[in-house]
């Protein structure tokens, strides 16, 4: 009885295709048509632009708190642009540009911050859950959804999207056991992005990576340079198509990085250094990927700059739409809607209330 | 004595209790360098070391488990959860093991912790970090449940949970956090658990409530004074577990009259204990319905419409008049 070794079926790899000088892999370059090409660098532009617009109107006071993606662009897209309609995306509260790729209105994601439930408002055909704030919770549905799938015997998968944090909570394990467990098709993709919070990586595990906490399920796993949008896709395409091929499924971890604040509320200034955040700034993945293409001879600086004025009028005719929105202001006693399939009678009693009190005040603010 | 602020004052019960006994220890996410969302925790890092601050990783059940073992080997570990929103991923463990193993093993272990989270609407956020849900808590047999109201009041129960035998959860009203400043006395000060406090003495009505809706509560008081020369009675429960009911149950008999103000939803929330202790206690000197001024039986709506969502003096006042009408 001898005390040996047990073999392991999945080794850590790392991929970087594009690295942070523009160097690129020509061996592991994947064939991305030249549309997609551009349209990755569109979505990257427009979440930049968008969430640049966020953070001014959050500053003036016009929306509330939200989590900023700056950085985060390439992680996401690259990842995203493997999905089909019909596939699922379960995102938790920074994937402001997979939502934007995947059809969210932002005029709807300026309600929500902005602070109107009617911002949840998702479209019949796009399968995408709203946003999830609770950490590293929702890996769990995404586990179902993708179980479903494979009940009905679709071809679909299903993505979910988590921090570095997010693999401390118990129920990010409990997804990737019940995902491993039922062989499902399910892409799980962490934004390491280095902070949660003030909590470096380097705390809040022992991990050398993220990707291994694949390996005590048997998941595969890889590692990829999240800031370089060639590895993001590679590495995707080649979880989504063994997920869809009945392969089960992969945990992704992207190394990218938080290059904004937390959320408005946050103060990085107070547990990371300017010079840290210079050292990432150089790696900026819309620059990275802006210089691949200019290479390609599929962009100048006149087209980057068209495509620049293109997104942003984008981005202010929806907050346009959204204004429109907000000063209709919405009725209060929506507040008593979607609860229930059916609104309970005591629920109508409150909402009577509401409509009474909002009445009286009404009168009470006309009287002086 | 200074004037504080009731995160200040916070931070004064904490700091005070680790430099008294070096059994205690903060732990949560974010509350050593960052000093905690809100601050509360700032400084104690710098003066305690990490081996007694904790930044820790981000898992709730963890935090709260992790201190039940703390606890159950002698410490006092007094943990954060972020917001009260996310603090249901520690409930299993606190009402699984922190409100049991004193009793599953008659005696023999105890559970010396402090849940701390904040709690409430009225700060413009994001979904899950505005409600209240205290009576989980409260409707656990075997936590203990605080909330206070003021920074003078909040230092001193603190305090007191800290050195509280057993596990006490203790919300604090994030609305309040920085809303105004109270002169909180240098030295020690305790406020023992499970006792009410009686905030303003009246003949006519009474009104219970606690944590951040002790101000509009207040404020209705005055106003009804002013206005329509009700004199009202006021009491701040302090404690929702062990809940004390002599004080308003008192007063319901000598005013006749009682409404009940909070935030949480109505249906099942603290108000409806207060109820059935009024029938149980004062049912004869009751001269009108319990009226209960809560939030409504709803997921609190994102920040356009909390204030809409959350009890205000004009709902109060409305309350307090049709009772002392009735
Ligand atoms: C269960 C839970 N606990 C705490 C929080 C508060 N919180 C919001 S984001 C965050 C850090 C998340 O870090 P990470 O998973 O790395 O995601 P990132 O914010 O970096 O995108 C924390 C602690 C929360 N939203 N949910
Ligand atoms: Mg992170």
């Amino acid at each position: 009885m001898p005390k040996k070794e047990i073999e392991l079926p999945y080794r850590v790899s790392y991929l970087s295709i594009l690295d942070e000088n523009g160097q690129l892999d020509k061996e592991l370059e994947p064939d991305i048509p030249e549309d997609l090409l551009l349209k990755l660098h569109r979505g990257m532009l427009l979440a930049r632009r968008f969430d640049e617009r966020m953070l001014t109107l959050q500053r003036q006071g016009k929306i509330g708190t939200f989590a900023p993606i700056k950085g985060q662009e390439a992680s996401q897209l690259g990842a995203v642009a493997l999905l089909e309609p019909s596939d699922w995306l379960v995102p938790s509260f920074r994937e402001m540009p997979s939502e934007l790729w995947r059809g969210k209105k932002m005029e709807n994601i300026l309600l929500v911050y902005g602070g109107y439930n009617e911002g949840g408002h998702i479209p019949s055909d796009l399968n995408d859950l709203p946003v999830s704030i609770p950490v590293g919770t929702h890996p769990l549905h995404a586990a179902g959804i993708a179980y479903a799938m494979k009940y009905r015997g679709k071809k679909d998968v299903a993505m979910t999207f988590f921090g570095d944090g997010a693999t401390s909570e118990g129920d990010f394990f409990e997804a990737m056991n019940f995902a491993s467990v039922y062989q499902v098709p399910l892409i799980f993709v962490c934004q390491n992005n280095q902070w949660a919070i003030s909590v470096p990586r380097s705390k809040q595990t022992r991990s050398r990576t993220l990707a291994q906490k694949a390996l005590a399920f048997d998941m595969p796993c890889i590692q990829v340079d999240g800031n370089d949008i060639l590895a993001v896709y590679a590495a995707a395409k080649e979880a989504v198509e063994r997920a869809r091929s009945g392969g089960g499924p992969t945990l992704m971890e992207c190394i990218t990085y938080r290059m904004s604040v937390h959320t408005t509320a946050d103060d990085p200034k107070r547990y990371r250094t300017d010079e840290e955040v210079a050292e990432w700034e150089k790696r900026d993945p819309l620059v990275r990927f802006q210089k691949y293409l200019k290479d390609k001879g599929l962009l100048s600086d006149e087209k980057i700059q068209a495509v620049d004025e293109e997104v942003k009028s984008e981005v202010k005719a929806a907050e346009g739409r959204w204004e429109e929105i907000t000063r209709k202001t919405p009725d209060p006693l929506d507040m008593f809607e979607h609860l229930y399939a059916e609104t309970p009678p005591h629920l109508l009693e409150q909402r009577a209330e509401l409509e009474r009190e909002l009445a009286e005040k009404r009168k009470e603010a006309d009287n002086g | 004595m200074a004037k504080l602020t009731m995160v200040q004052a916070i931070n004064l019960a904490l700091r005070q209790e680790m430099e008294k006994d070096d059994r205690v220890i903060v732990l949560g996410e974010d509350v050593g360098v960052d000093g905690g969302v809100f601050r509360v925790t700032e400084g104690l890092i710098e003066q305690f070391g990490p081996e007694r601050v904790l930044d820790t990783p981000l898992a709730e059940s963890g935090i709260a488990g992790f201190s039940i073992g703390m606890a159950l080997y002698g410490l006092r570990p007094v943990c954060e959860m972020q917001f009260s929103g996310f603090s249901y991923l520690a409930f299993h463990q606190m009402e699984s093991h922190a409100a049991r193993l004193r009793g599953r093993s008659l005696g023999r272990f105890s559970v010396p912790m402090v849940l701390r989270a904040p709690y409430g609407a009225g700060v413009r956020a994001l979904e899950h970090h505005s409600e209240s849900r205290e009576v989980y808590w409260a409707h656990t047999p075997g936590l203990k449940m605080v909330i206070p109201s003021s920074p003078r009041n909040a230092r001193a129960l603190l305090v007191s949970a800290i050195r509280d035998p057993d596990p006490v959860v203790y919300y604090e009203p994030k609305a309040l956090y920085r809303a105004f400043r109270e002169e909180v006395p240098d030295e020690e000060e305790t406020f023992p658990i499970g006792k009410s406090h009686m905030a303003r003495e009246g003949r006519d009505v009474t009104l219970v409530s606690f944590g951040a809706m002790m101000h509009p509560t207040l404020q209705a008081a005055e106003l009804l004074k002013e206005k329509d020369g009700i004199d009202a009675e006021v009491i701040d429960l302090l404690t929702l577990a062990p809940l004390d009911d002599s004080l308003f149950t008192a007063s319901a008999r000598k005013t006749g009259r009682v409404v009940v103000v909070h935030e949480a939803p109505r249906s099942f929330g603290a108000g409806a204990e207060l109820v059935a202790r009024l029938v149980e206690k004062s049912f004869l000197s009751l001269e009108a319905p319990v009226r209960r001024v809560t939030g409504f039986d709803l997921v609190i709506p994102l920040f356009q419409r909390e204030m809409d969502y959350l009890p205000g003096v004009h709902r109060i006042v409305s309350a307090v008049r049709e009772t002392v009408q009735y």
